[in-house]
């Protein structure tokens, strides 16, 4: 006979406690704010969805996000392309092996914020050896203080320094797991190492290109620590990018609602780029 | 034809493949036969040119091709893995070496759909590998190696990682498949059966050398040492320490004989070895010579009984048609014909 209750509920009931305390409820917090405003006093008065209003229709936050965008994609367009020619160059056999991973693996493993702060040493005008070298041996003039160009070029090589190794690791993982028979019957059928890249390399190396992409589309489109201690959103305006913005405004200028309304958009947006570029890179295995 | 002159293969310090020789005819299918790691994926590679020889020369129809790429020696491999390329269609699958061999378009549809049918993927051709099951995946390598113009195909356990009723089915058709295209077959495989079953030639393989070739038939009647006796038999072949003087030959076990006619071996220590089917309970001729031993294992197959029994120091085993009712612990009578016996040196080489 079969018994029908609901007890199978209970092994639910721990994840979903779990989920409920490290994110509903934060995000719950910042729905909340979002639709409210304060002066101080825990006093809250209705604001509706006036904030996501005058959020959108700033120029200060359409820049940002121009900023973000513009940031993330020259991150990609790198990052992805150098990743994949860096793997492709990798041993994949011998001493040199455990030797190249521990080299890709040195960036990431060390803390954001000695990353930016490394990168604003490294590069300063006079005192930096990079900043010296490029103003007083080669002669370039180049201060990521003072000018907007050479602040971007900072911040992007920086990432690029920093993140590339995740995709390089990434795409190896991929790539070594291809049994040498394919490459085997491409030397017999002489296919040229276009074609190897093309037919065998890539499709076997996509699903982990695919997750690599995600991974730095949404880090580098949520980047905050490291543009933070190197340019601090300057010159100017010229790196603010979206998280900074937010940070000056929820901590600098304590405008709770609407840096609330902004997380959401914020998040909002991140979500939708995600599930369209995971829906693009994934279309042909759903068929 | 494949000619390997003395060649050997290194990796490192470690010798993978002796100094071996082999002619292998064009029109011929030929089984290498051997345990894993026997050599026999080397010797395929090296004649491939997949990996490069230490030492000696790879022939291809008296054509020097030691030093030549895989791609120009014109040869086809079939691995134990289905190798294809994941985001092509079976037909451009079958197409990509007609391809990259610049081959006008007319002519790649007509071939690739010969091979197709001979392989039954008609259908599947506009399919992806992915959406295949593992049968027409190793069908449509097979059509890859059929559709190509190759000198060679080289078949490395290609139905191993198939289901028993595939492997049964595409067993049968492989000879038929590459009879008449002009290839030297060289098919790998590690099971003794398969080799009887695909009949031609066979290289026996161990520990990096070829130890015995020729017609499988005959190497299965005349094994050359009793390492080549021992392959062909399931159950095992029975091999018995004998004492021959004077052309008396004198089972350890206890059970003499006099050598056959033309058989002239001087006295000393040898072994014989006698298939478990010449071994029988019933005495079939006024020569057997009567072995008397207790039963260890009994087993029936199908119509087929086996019993394993002690003689003397030797474990041997009978193997005969019907169902012989055995006790197990009891001693039993076998009888066994001397002129089935082969005779083997102490170093296990053939002797007569």
């Amino acid at each position: 006979m079969r018994t029908e209750n609901q007890k199978a509920w209970f092994f639910v009931l721990p994840v979903l406690a779990l989920v409920a305390f490290n994110a509903l409820v934060p995000m719950m917090t910042v729905v909340n704010y979002s639709v409210q405003e304060t002066f101080g006093n825990n006093q809250f008065f209705w604001e509706g969805l006036g904030w996501f209003e005058q959020i959108l229709r700033s120029d200060r936050f359409q820049a940002a996000l121009g900023r973000q965008f513009l940031f993330t994609t020259l991150i990609l367009m790198i990052e992805v392309p150098l990743g994949i020619i860096v793997a492709l160059s990798m041993p994949r056999k011998g001493f040199w092996v455990p030797v190249c991973l521990v080299l890709m693996a040195l960036p990431m493993l060390i803390p954001w914020n000695v990353v930016g702060s490394m990168w604003n040493i490294f590069t300063l005008p006079k005192i930096g050896l990079l900043g010296y070298f490029l103003n007083d041996v080669l002669g370039i003039n180049y201060d990521m203080t003072q000018q907007p160009l050479s602040a971007w070029i900072t911040i992007v090589v920086m990432d690029v320094w920093h993140w590339t190794s995740l995709v390089v690791l990434l795409c190896y993982a991929g790539l070594v797991s291809i049994p040498d028979a394919y490459y085997q019957a491409a030397k017999i059928d002489g296919a040229s190492p276009w074609s190897v890249f093309r037919y065998i390399q890539l499709p076997k190396m996509k699903t982990v290109l695919t997750i690599a992409v995600l991974l730095r589309f949404m880090d580098s489109f949520n980047i905050y620590t490291e543009p933070f201690v190197l340019t601090g959103g300057g010159p100017g305006n010229s790196t603010t990018l979206l998280s900074i913005d937010l940070m000056k405004i929820a901590l600098g200028q304590f405008d709770l609602g609407p840096a609330a309304a902004m997380s959401l958009i914020y998040f909002a947006i991140t979500l939708l780029v995600s599930w369209v570029f995971y829906t693009l890179m994934t279309k042909d295995d759903a068929q | 034809m494949i000619e390997l002159q003395d060649a050997t293969k290194r990796v490192g310090a470690v010798t993978h493949i002796k100094p071996t020789s082999l002619t292998l005819q064009t029109g011929h299918f030929n089984v290498l036969l051997g345990a894993t790691g026997s050599g026999k994926t080397s010797l395929i590679k090296m004649m491939a040119g997949l990996d490069p020889i230490a030492s000696g020369k790879v022939l291809m129809d008296g054509q020097d091709v030691t030093r030549l790429s895989p791609q120009k020696r014109k040869i086809s491999l079939v691995h134990q893995f289905f190798v294809n390329y994941p985001h092509m269609t079976v037909f451009d699958n079958i197409a990509s070496p007609l391809r990259v061999a610049g081959m006008a378009q007319s002519e790649i549809e007509g071939r690739v759909e010969e091979a197709a049918d001979l392989l039954q993927l008609r259908p599947m051709l506009h399919r992806r590998p992915h959406e295949l099951s593992g049968g027409q995946q190793q069908r449509t390598a097979l059509a890859r190696a059929i559709a190509k113009d190759s000198r060679a195909v080289f078949l490395d356990e290609p139905l191993a990682n198939l289901d028993y009723k595939l492997r049964e089915e595409l067993r049968e058709q492989l000879p038929e498949l590459f009879a008449g295209r002009g290839a030297v077959v060289v098919y790998a495989t590690s099971e003794p059966e398969e080799a009887l079953l695909l009949g031609g030639y066979t290289a026996l393989m161990e520990d990096g050398r070829v130890t015995q070739f020729g017609p499988t038939a005959d190497i299965y009647r005349n094994p050359e040492n009793l390492a080549a006796a021992r392959v062909f038999s399931d159950p095992p072949i029975n091999v018995a320490r004998v004492t021959i003087t004077g052309g008396q030959v004198q089972l350890a076990g206890g059970g003499t004989w006099r050598l056959s006619q033309g058989i002239s071996l001087s006295d000393g220590e040898y072994k014989v070895a006698v298939r478990p089917h010449r071994v029988t309970p019933v005495r079939a001729s006024a020569d057997d010579v009567e072995l008397t031993g207790r039963v260890i294992v009994t087993e029936l197959s199908g119509s087929d009984s086996s019993a394993h029994f002690q003689h003397g120091e030797d474990a041997w085993v009978s193997l005969a048609a019907g169902v012989h009712p055995y006790q197990v612990g009891e001693d039993h009578t076998f009888y066994m014909n001397p002129a089935h016996c082969r005779y083997f040196g102490q170093d296990g080489k053939r002797v007569a």
